[in-house]
């Protein structure tokens, strides 16, 4: 009588191997958390690979300091859950500049994101940091290797990437270099829904459907979620029945109409719309700014 | 076979589309062909077909194939998944992209690798985890070089699944004599090489031809589309299951001072609580307590799964060890015969040491000047000092010290291994061990010198281990003490190892654990394996209380000279004669673990000869045993 594994506990078995091999053969890992859907996959399989142990790394969380509220309810709850240690990181230089998405643009995500998450690295010396990256999400993600190099100064160097065969990891590096490493990449958006359901994984409620403020700007609905988002004069918040698909910064991140409020009906929606995932993010839609280019100057 | 429409479901009762889709299978398959074989193409109609494309993306999908297509007003698949172009200008390596796609009943990762320059390395690279290969043939130019490469390739590898998908059958008018040509072309091949078995189909990825569905084009040919066939074809999971168990150990999971579990994949076989198990390389045994994992104590795990499990015994156990079943380990050495793919710019440099990873293993190893070079387009050996970028060669290898392993034809987890530059860090070389050098080089030497045949003529007789196993007090001592008299009256050169009389000198150091009991066996077998060397008879009196340690020291003999003799007599009995007063001993506690009272006696299944001490004397017994040894049982 053979046992017969499902593609999820494949898949599930593959990423947990991941992670008890960076924690074999790295000095000091974390895992970068930003309270996602993919995130909290993550972090169930991290729980997984290390029981009845705690994950013996902490959650960073590099923040930018706009985020939607439910994200930092439930980063603050999951943390203390599991028993994991929370690092927050902020970059000062952001936080003292007052930089912010209304007025900064693309130097929001640069200088909080990229350059906070360069800060916290060197800061806690941490030698390979988890991401939840998939190779689903988009054609340029599809050759992603699962282990990814960064130099001294976190640059990733395109031209040098190591061969991933069998199960076999290289996880060799010179002093100073780092590794980002990425568990979930052979999971399609699918699969996370589905193991969020089969496992029951808390997510931030606003994957769901509610009735939340909105304004509507550049095809783009966005919801108020507190009273630091600037209305335009006229602008008046509506209430509107919505959802998100991918959690950001709130006043970057566009929600979609729905009236999807059970994990099944999320997943119902998304099987049956017809714009991919990444759409909602305003990031991706910057003139020439390819992942690749991001992802060169140190961008997750 | 029907078109895959999950919308309806999905929208009717997304609970029951749900319950159907968590029990889908994996399957991870590689396509093989060059640009003009059609490859994207066919990849992006899996893509289409199964649903898995959104809007968005095809709207841009259409924009770009009217502005930069091939294909004049119509998609151009191609599009969805090429872009390799602008990844080329941008100076970025690709070796393998991954697509995911899924259908009813399974989920798809396909491996696609550009054919072009560096093709060896990338096919290599996609290849090591896939279980099925689609070969792409362009039916217009049937069976060509690239297309013995690709299949010598995934046969290296050891794809066990190929099928044969002669593309562009509009081109040729659907035509069933070129297809019947080509298929006959490649199963000569096939055969030359020793692949087994393939599945030939006729499709056309650019019209869908027998991709998804069944074509009305191709009426002669009554096999499986493309997608049926992926869908169907029955994957490798029983055999897997049905392997000798094997863990190679990741990580030490230590949270308190109670509990020690050793977390890692199962590269093969199946394992429960109660299993007895051997830690290599140190042969230390010890039994499965528990299978650990978050959703609780598992009854059994198979391979492919990621567990923890919990040993009875405090036995050294670390990462890089294997966790294998104790009455069929794997092998350890430091030397062997391996195909290596060389994946560097910098050629190879016999001698020079390099990082060795296999499983979980990580040593130093040199690896001698290649044997030869393979030609991965004629399939011909040639002679070669080093292997340069996409060389495949065979070599031999030693490492710093011994390690697990199997060859790379019965696992790809604990045959397969790479090459680190010890400067650079950069991975150099993918590796397939065929076999370990030492049992080879033993018989040659033996060869040259004095041999065990010479032994064995000089003392006129023919070795041979009489094995007596049974409990404390069953008789053995007195019964091949009976036999080995009667065998020097017959003029036979004997020698009797007296489980006792040994333990006084060479296995003096060990105790009575289930772990020493275990290397007290195999020391006794490696000593009486030196006696039947030097051509003497030899009895051998130990309760060797495991059939796994019984069955190593069988193996360790030529074939045909070792007898196990069961010396049966009942618990009961062996306790009322109690001649050394241990059996006293034990019940009163003073005496730990003691065979048949707190430690376990695994009686023989088969042996070779079982003598009932409650119905024969001693020299009866002898007799029987004598008999046994001259064939006249």
């Amino acid at each position: 009588m053979s046992i017969e594994l499902t593609h999820l506990r494949r898949l599930e078995a593959e990423s947990i191997q991941i992670f008890r091999e960076v924690v074999a053969e790295t000095e000091n890992p974390v895992m970068l958390y930003s309270v996602g859907k993919d995130s909290a996959v993550m972090m169930h399989l991290a729980r997984k690979a290390f029981f009845p142990a705690m994950p013996p790394f902490p959650l960073l969380h590099v923040d930018t300091t706009w985020k939607f509220r439910a994200m930092y309810e439930l980063r603050d709850r999951m943390a203390k859950e599991s028993g994991m240690q929370l690092l927050v990181h902020q970059n000062p230089d952001a936080l003292a500049r007052g930089i912010n998405p209304f007025d900064h643009g693309g130097l929001h995500t640069d200088l909080w994101k990229t350059e906070g998450l360069k800060q916290a690295l060197d800061k806690y010396g941490f030698d390979a940091a988890f991401g939840g990256a998939r190779r689903d999400e988009e054609k340029s993600r599809a050759k992603e290797r699962i282990f990814s190099f960064r130099s001294a100064n976190h640059r990733w160097d395109p031209k040098n990437q190591r061969p991933e065969l069998w199960r076999l990891y290289n996880t060799k590096k010179a002093k100073g270099e780092s590794i980002r490493v990425f568990p979930i990449s052979n999971w399609t958006e699918l699969d996370i829904w589905q193991y969020i359901h089969l496992e029951n994984i808390p997510i931030v409620p606003l994957y769901f459907a509610a009735e939340r403020p909105t304004v509507e700007r550049d095809g783009l609905i966005l919801m108020v979620d507190d009273d630091r988002f600037r209305l335009k004069p006229g602008e008046k918040p509506v209430m509107r029945s919505i959802r998100f698909r991918t959690l950001g910064c709130y006043p970057l991140t566009g929600a979609v109409e729905s009236h999807a409020a059970t994990l099944p009906e999320v997943i119902q929606e998304m099987l049956l719309t017809t714009t991919s995932e990444r759409q909602g993010r305003a990031i991706d839609h910057d003139q020439a700014a390819s992942m690749e280019k991001k992802k060169q100057e140190g961008y997750f | 076979m029907s078109v895959y429409e999950p919308e309806a479901l999905i929208a009717k009762d997304i609970d029951a589309y749900l319950d159907q889709h968590q029990h889908k299978s994996l399957l991870r398959f590689i396509t093989c062909g060059s640009v003009d074989d059609g490859k994207s193409t066919l990849i992006g109609r899996l893509l289409y077909d199964s649903k898995m494309i959104f809007e968005d993306q095809l709207a841009a999908l259409e924009a770009d194939s009217k502005r930069v297509g091939t294909q004049g007003q119509n998609i151009d698949f191609a599009l969805l998944v090429d872009g390799l172009a602008a990844e080329r200008e941008q100076g970025i390596t690709i070796d393998v992209a991954y697509r995911f796609f899924t259908t009813e009943k399974r989920k798809f990762i396909v491996a696609d690798t550009p054919g072009h320059e560096q093709y060896t390395r990338n096919m290599v690279t996609g290849a090591s985890t896939a279980d099925l290969a689609v070969i792409l043939v362009d039916a217009r130019k049937g069976v060509l070089t690239q297309t013995r490469r690709h299949s010598y390739l995934a046969h290296l590898l050891g794809i066990r699944h190929l099928v044969l998908a002669v593309n562009k059958m509009d081109l040729v008018g659907y035509s069933q004599s070129t297809y019947d040509k080509i298929v006959a072309d490649y199963a000569a091949f096939a055969a030359s090489i020793g692949i087994a078995g393939f599945t030939p189909m006729p499709i056309s990825g650019y019209q869908g031809d027998n991709v998804t569905t069944r074509s009305a084009h191709t009426p002669w040919y009554q096999g499986p589309t493309l997608i049926g066939h992926l869908e169907s074809v029955e994957l490798d999971v029983a055999a897997d299951q049905a392997k000798p168990f094997r863990l190679p150990v990741q990580w030490v999971n230590r949270p308190n001072q109670d509990f020690r579990g050793f977390a890692g994949m199962i590269a093969g076989g199946t394992v429960r609580p109660g299993d007895k198990v051997r830690i290599l390389p140190s042969g230390h045994t010890s039994t499965v307590s528990r299978i650990v994992t978050f959703d609780g104590d598992l009854d059994a795990a198979v391979a492919g799964q990621s567990v923890t499990l919990t040993l009875a015994d405090e036995v050294d156990c670390s990462r890089g060890d294997v966790i294998a079943a104790a009455s069929d380990p794997c092998q350890v050495a430091d030397q062997f015969e391996a195909t290596i793919v060389w994946m560097a710019a910098e050629p190879m440099l016999p001698g020079r040491p390099y990082w060795l990873k296999l499983g979980t293993q990580l040593v130093t190893a040199n690896v001698q000047a290649p044997k030869y070079q393979v030609n991965v387009n004629t399939m011909e050996h040639l002679a070669a000092k080093t292997l340069e970028l996409n060389a495949i060669g065979v070599a031999n290898l030693s490492t710093d010290r011994p390690i697990s392993f199997e060859p790379y034809s019965a696992s790809r987890d604990l045959g397969g291994f790479i090459l680190i530059d010890k400067l650079t860090n950069a991975t150099v070389a993918a590796g397939l061990l065929h076999f370990s050098l030492r049992r080879s080089q033993n018989v040659h030497w033996q060869a040259l010198d004095v041999s065990r045949e010479a032994h064995a003529r000089l003392k006129n007789q023919s070795p041979a281990v009489l094995w007596f196993t049974g409990l404390s007090g069953a008789g053995k001592s007195t019964i091949a003490n009976r036999v080995e008299k009667k065998l020097l009256r017959m003029n036979r050169h004997t020698f009797l190892l007296d489980g006792d009389n040994v333990r006084h000198g060479l296995n003096k150091d060990l105790g009575f654990t289930d772990a020493d009991r275990v290397e007290n066996i195999r020391r006794v077998g490696e000593v009486a394996k030196l006696m039947t060397d030097a051509g003497l008879v030899v009895l051998t009196a130990f309760i060797s209380p495991f059939r796994a340690e019984r069955e190593m020291v069988r193996q360790m003999m030529a074939p045909g000279e070792f007898f196990e003799i069961f010396i049966d007599t009942p618990l009961a009995d062996a306790e009322q004669r109690d001649v050394k007063g241990l059996y006293k001993k034990a019940r009163s506690g003073t005496l730990k673990n003691f065979t048949g009272i707190d430690s376990p006696y695994e009686p023989p299944e088969n042996p070779d000869l079982r003598i009932d001490t409650t119905k024969v004397t001693p020299d009866e017994a002898a007799e029987m045993v004598i008999k046994l040894l001259f064939g006249e049982l």
